[in-house]
């Protein structure tokens, strides 16, 4: 049998959910490196060409989606790469405080900006 | 009869030279995965300065005023070493990529007996791309 390696218990939520946005981001990730980088050079990025990007609903709701994934994903990844060298006990319960506050600012950080880029605030 | 045996702890690097394919793979995956949220965390820090433009905070760049946002932006982006970063970046996400879809066909068990042609396969293929979007992520900028 082939060796297997990885952090997660499989069948967990945060196995299952760390599958799903693995799958979003690997569709988004390509998408938004193809278009700010290929298409629109970001050398070229100005606030007016951002704010007509994110003027678009559903390229704001992607985009949006796609920081909460991954967010999620990079968190979620890094708490259980630590479980997985041995993180037990009360060190394991203050990382998983840590990763999800910095997670959530993240995110909310985020969003704000997202709100100010679409000139919805 | 069954049988078990101490394989080591398999998080000790100092046994590298003993890591099949799927090892390597494993810590690539991880090592990028790190890169990757720590760039995330760094992105949303950049474009936070739309919200400085959106305020009126405006800055020179090139002898010329222009929005926050638009001037960190375009003055990182004028910096050699930002597009060298850029290129790692894509080198980092590339593989993560490719090596994730490798990973979610073990986990529905396909190509079970490929894992290892499966990682070269990234490998190379994260080469490509990346030697191929060099002169796109280089282009404009002096050293």
């Amino acid at each position: 049998m082939a060796e297997r390696y990885s952090s997660f218990t499989p069948g967990g939520t945060a196995w299952f959910l760390q599958r799903v946005t693995a799958a979003f981001l690997i569709v988004v990730l390509a998408f938004h490196f193809f278009l700010l980088h290929f298409v629109n050079h970001a050398s070229e990025v100005t606030l007016l060409g951002t704010q007509q990007r994110m003027d678009h609903i559903g390229y704001f709701l992607t985009m949006v989606l796609f920081l909460v994934a991954g967010a999620f994903h990079g968190v979620n990844g890094v708490y259980n790469a630590l479980v997985n060298q041995g993180l037990s006990g009360t060190p394991k319960k203050v990382v998983l405080a840590v990763l999800s506050l910095a997670g959530l600012a993240l995110v909310a950080q985020g969003t704000y900006v997202a709100l100010v880029m679409a000139e919805m605030i | 009869m069954s049988q078990s045996y101490n394989r080591g702890l398999i998080e000790d690097f100092g046994r590298w030279k003993e890591f099949s394919a799927g090892m390597w793979a494993w810590i690539f995956h991880k090592f990028t995965g790190w890169m990757l949220i720590g760039y995330l965390f760094t992105h949303i820090a950049v474009l936070s300065s739309a919200i400085a433009a959106a305020n009126g905070e405006t800055m020179m760049i090139a002898g010329e005023q222009v929005n926050a946002y638009t001037g960190t932006i375009q003055g990182l982006e004028g910096l050699f070493i930002i597009r060298v970063l850029e290129v790692g970046l894509l080198a980092v996400a590339v593989f993560h990529i490719l090596n994730g879809i490798r990973l979610l066909m073990v986990d529905l068990g396909v190509g079970l007996t490929a894992q290892d042609r499966s990682f070269y396969a990234s490998l190379v293929l994260t080469g490509v791309i990346t030697v191929a979007s060099v002169p796109t992520f280089l282009s404009g900028v002096g050293l």
